[in-house]
């Protein structure tokens, strides 16, 4: 039966003076193939329900399955990227049980002999600390179809008059990554689980292998936890919190969990080896199904596929395609660029490496590209609720547009306030920076002429300003340039304005 | 040349059609006619598509007319095993629980079929879901033999082989697990053909064993089994079991039948004690029979073929016990209301139909699969048995390092009487006890009619075993043994069979 009531939990603090966590995380990730694992339908989300099925991924009688060489070559790449050693040749299972998204009413997913197994991770915490995360496996199995349950208030199956099943999901690739229990993590716990999965997000993006959107449940991470009293090193009865679903929810479920298992044990309780629900807005798990080693899985090698049996020809040449490891990558070019570290942090938050070295690829200065990218496009991206680079992308702005703004400041036909306005007009679509500055007739004046008369007519109207300059304060000078600019409507250029002004009062 | 098209093998039928002497449409009636006038008293089928056949004659004729070029058995009529799927054709394993179901979709085999402009009369009886070896355990009630109407067609494929020996198909598909082609070929004086496992797409082969199925022919003659199996043969993308080669040369080989010089492997575990005499006796006939056609004898021994019967009764079971788990009531087939609950749960639901949809054979190996797989029994059963699957293959490999071919009696016994061994399933399961180790290995196997045991004059079955992917020699082999017994009996082997027209009530069964 499902327990809602909260239950009692000891503070944080607390819970670690007596005790020490251990943790396992199991990482889902759904790849981002064309196709299913083990039949060619398309794997688009938010299809209609059931358009996007055939025999196969329906568990029809006869269908047979055929293994996705795209979704194995992905698991490779994983596997490699995690440091984990390549099967030469391995099987998938079939796990045995009923479920009721599942159509043949077992799992076709790997069990004694994964594609990619003993590697790490070195997850970096805020504070430079670098905890490695040794991975015990990482496996290829299907995702199942999705419930809806209907006519009830909750949504849930209990109060429900029917339930609908979609199959569109059923069949699309999926990678299990596995740690082995992660101890010695103490009161960082929560922080290393959450910087882990967070590493291991990023790493997923860069390869390129899924959309890692844990909200959509792209990626989802299963939470194992267990506590040992002090000083102990038996492993306590663990729980596992399903299908938790962001960064923060993987901390804040690490953080529950201890201080339930410390409640319970303090009380000179036992634990119960149950799944749980991680439930967002309150913040608390509670009891899914009690869950035991006597599960019986019944696994048996797949009989109706052949065997997996990478070529070292090909794990090679899967090699040469990884990425450089994001957190390396961005150490790098923090260098490259000469960026402040909180400059930076601000760069990687807003999603904008992969674009600012594209735009200094392209000729852009470090500064000049991220001066550009992070001001008024990050605000207006944000306000249309997009990410940069997708929203530059949908106007038609890029690398390139930065680069021949940035041409126009250093030829000196722009100063740093006509730019703003030109970007301003190439971000409302009025067109490339030289057709906006074109437009809208913004360039410094370069007629030294111009410039000097206008000088003069300003020197001759404010004539007490002009002594205060002639007596030395110089600080008064910014009187008179104001006006310059006005009067050449801003497109003077204020150092060569300043200087006339002084040469004409004798201060230069 | 006869007059009735029922009796004409296919290779003759295909020459009458692509002479134009007969129309598709005709033979395909000859054939639906025979049916009405004799599938009451066989029972070979579980539904007939009179229309679909004839409309897919007609095409034939029609695209023959238009002189467009045809496959060379195109307007052959065929029957097919209830346990292919079949798109619009109703397709049930001879369970109750798939009762009603039409599945959207062809087998890769029957898709064949349809391109070759073979019409598909209907789908044959068998036992449900192919577990058995006599179709008793249809649920649609069992197949007689055309030899004896109180005797068993054999099993599991026996709608099949009786569809074959009935002359109301001149071919049939069959699948063999643990020879449900060749058992049923034996007791019915017809030929049999389990190709090299994966020889044939298992794409829309409702799964019995997975690691063992196997889809052939069922056909009168050895050259009629080559030509359908050009047709179903050859690699299937949607299949990753199924193997990337060309088919064997199997229509030359039957052409030529020519065995000079080759060696033929007596197996001494698979002759003499347990094998009826009539049956033994026929066997060694045909023995000397390929002597006499220039073959040489060796007798090879395979130990480990004691243990192959154990070995295929833990695989089987385990390997279906989860093929058959995706019958849950929810999706298609039967829906079962348990009784005297209110608002049942899915799984009472569940429970109540399988309860009511399979049969005692069926139950009984799901039980016994999902037992052996279970954690602490699994090395115990399903291990033990994949290693023994892995002697009977290094024994095989053995004997063919000194015999081209290997030779024994197909069955132990001539077919018993319906109902004799339905009480004890262990006297069931050792009529499969030469055929078993083919399929545990995946090696080719074919039965050929070795004539009538004396002591009840009912048909005996010779078998023929080759290496995997050398399929050809069974053809080879066969149509030799074939061309001299067919010269012995002055005729074909169901030339003796009884008429059976008197002994029907001459209902024909609709879709």
């Amino acid at each position: 039966m499902t327990q809602t009531h909260a239950e009692a939990t000891l503070p944080f603090d607390d819970a670690i003076d007596a005790f020490d966590p251990v943790m396992g995380l199991e990482v889902h990730v759904e790849l981002n193939t064309a196709t299913k694992m083990f039949c060619g339908c398309p794997t688009e989300f938010g299809a209609e329900p059931n358009t996007q099925t055939c025999p196969v991924c329906l568990g029809l009688p006869g269908a047979l399955p055929v293994v996705n060489a795209v979704a194995v070559e992905s698991a490779i790449r994983i596997g490699l990227v995690l440091n984990c050693e390549i099967a030469q040749w391995c099987r998938f299972a079939r796990k045995n049980y009923f479920y009721p998204d599942m159509p043949k009413n077992f799992q076709t997913s790997q069990y004694d002999e994964p594609i990619a197994f003993e590697g790490y991770l070195d997850v970096e915490l805020d504070d430079g600390t670098v905890y490695r995360v040794e991975i015990e496996r990482a496996h290829m199995e299907e995702d199942t179809g999705k419930s809806l349950h209907v006519g009830g208030s909750t949504g849930r199956i209990h109060g429900a008059t029917h339930s609908l099943v979609d199959y569109n999901r059923a069949g699309i690739p999926l990678i299990e990554i596995v740690t082995k229990p992660l101890t010695g993590a103490g009161e960082r716990a929560p922080e290393i689980a959450r910087a882990y999965v967070a590493t291991l997000r990023d790493l997923l993006k860069a390869l390129d292998v899924s959309d890692v959107r844990m909200e959509q449940g792209s990626m989802r991470c299963d939470v194992n936890l267990s506590l040992m009293p002090k000083g102990t090193e038996v492993f306590g009865t663990r729980s596992e919190t399903k299908n938790v679903n962001s960064l923060r929810s993987v901390e804040r479920a690490v953080r529950y969990e201890v201080g339930r298992h410390a409640a319970v044990l303090s009380s000179g309780g036992t634990i119960v080896q149950e799944t749980r629900h991680w439930h967002e807005d309150t913040g608390v798990t509670t009891s899914g199904r009690a869950k035991s080693d006597a599960d019986d899985y019944r696994y048996f090698p797949e009989p109706d596929l052949v065997p997996v049996a990478p070529s070292r020809e090909l794990v090679e040449s899967l090699r040469a395609t990884l990425p450089e490891p994001p957190a390396a990558r961005r150490k790098r070019l923090q260098g490259e660029w000469g960026f402040a570290d909180l400059e930076m942090r601000d760069v990687v938050n807003a999603g904008l490496v992969d674009l600012v070295e594209e735009t200094v690829a392209a000729g852009a200065s470090p500064a000049g590209a991220r001066k550009w990218w992070s001001g008024e496009v990050a605000r207006r991206a944000n306000a249309e609720g997009v990410d940069v680079p997708t929203y530059a992308a949908g106007l038609g702005v890029g690398a390139a547009s930065v680069v021949e703004l940035e041409g126009l400041v250093t030829s000196g036909r722009l100063n740093d306030s006509m730019a703003r306005q030109v970007w301003e007009g190439v971000l409302a679509g009025e067109g490339t920076p030289t057709q906006v500055a074109d437009a809208r007739g913004l360039e410094l004046v370069q007629d030294t002429g111009a410039l000097e008369a206008a000088v003069d007519a300003v020197i001759a109207a404010n004539p007490d300003v002009a002594d205060k300059i002639r007596d030395g304060k110089v600080a008064a000078a910014g009187a008179l340039i104001g006006q310059v600019m006005k009067a050449m409507k801003g497109q003077a250029d204020a150092g060569a304005a300043r200087a006339i002004i002084m040469e004409r009062l004798g201060q230069s | 040349m006869t007059t009735d098209l029922t009796r004409s093998t296919a290779a003759d039928l295909a020459d009458l059609l692509a002479q134009g002497s007969v129309s598709a449409r005709e033979v395909t009636q000859a054939h639906l006619d025979r049916t009405a006038a004799v599938d009451g008293a066989v029972h070979s089928y579980l539904h007939v598509d009179a229309d679909g056949a004839l409309a897919q004659a007609d095409e034939v004729d029609r695209r023959r007319a238009a002189g467009e070029s045809l496959h060379a058995m195109a307007g052959v009529p065929i029957a097919v095993k209830d346990v292919m799927t079949t798109r619009g054709l109703p397709t049930t394993c001879g369970s109750k629980i798939l009762q009603g179901w039409v599945p959207p979709y062809d087998a890769t085999l029957v898709t064949r079929l349809r391109e070759a402009g073979m019409p598909i009369l209907g789908k044959t009886n068998m036992d449900e879901f192919a577990m058995g070896s006599s179709t008793e355990h249809s649920a649609y009630g069992p197949s007689h033999n055309p030899w004896d109407l109180s005797r068993i067609p054999g099993g599991s494929g026996g709608g099949s082989s009786s569809v074959v020996a009935s002359f109301q198909a001149p071919l049939a598909i069959g699948t063999d697990t643990g020879g449900s082609i060749r058992q049923p070929a034996a007791v019915t004086g017809t030929v049999g053909t389990k190709p090299t496992y994966g020889g044939v797409s298992r794409y829309g082969l409702v799964a019995l064993a997975s690691s063992l199925d196997q889809a052939g022919p069922c056909t009168r003659t050895v050259l009629d089994a080559a030509l359908l199996h050009e047709v179903i043969g050859g690699h299937d993308p949607l299949d990753s079991t199924s193997i990337d080669a060309p088919v064997p040369p199997v229509v030359e080989a039957a052409r030529r039948a020519d065995v000079a010089g080759m060696k033929i492997g007596i197996i001494r575990e698979l002759t003499g004690d347990g094998f009826q005499a009539g049956v033994q006796a026929r066997f060694d006939e045909a023995v000397q029979h390929l002597v006499d056609a220039g073959a040489e004898v060796v007798e090879v021994s395979c130990p480990s073929f004691s243990y192959a019967l154990a070995a295929y009764y833990l695989i089987l079971p385990s390997e279906a016990s989860s093929n058959l788990a995706k019958f849950d009531a929810m999706r298609y087939g039967l829906r079962v209301a348990p009784d005297g609950i209110d608002a049942p749960s899915a799984e009472q639901v569940m429970a109540a139909t399988r309860d009511a949809g399979f049969g005692d054979e069926v139950k009984r190996r799901i039980i016994l699969g999902t037992y052996a797989l279970s954690s602490g029994y699994y090395d115990a059963y399903y291990g033990s048995a994949q290693k023994v699957r892995r002697l009977i293959a290094d024994d095989f490999a053995a004997a063919f390092e000194t015999a081209d071919v290997l030779v024994s009696p197909t069955a132990p016994t001539t077919a018993f009487r319906l109902g004799d061994k339905l009480d004890d399933p262990m006297a069931m399961y050792l009529n499969d006890i030469a055929t078993i180790p083919a399929n545990l290995a995946g090696i080719p196997g074919m039965s050929v009619p070795s004539g009538l045991a004396t002591e009840d004059g009912l048909p005996a079955g010779f078998q023929i075993l080759a290496p995997a992917m050398q399929d050809q020699r069974l053809y080879s082999v066969g149509a030799a043994l074939e061309a001299k017994l067919t010269a012995a009996w002055g005729g074909p082997l169901l030339d003796r069979a009884p008429a059976l027209e008197a002994m029907t009530a001459g209902t024909m069964k609709e879709a």
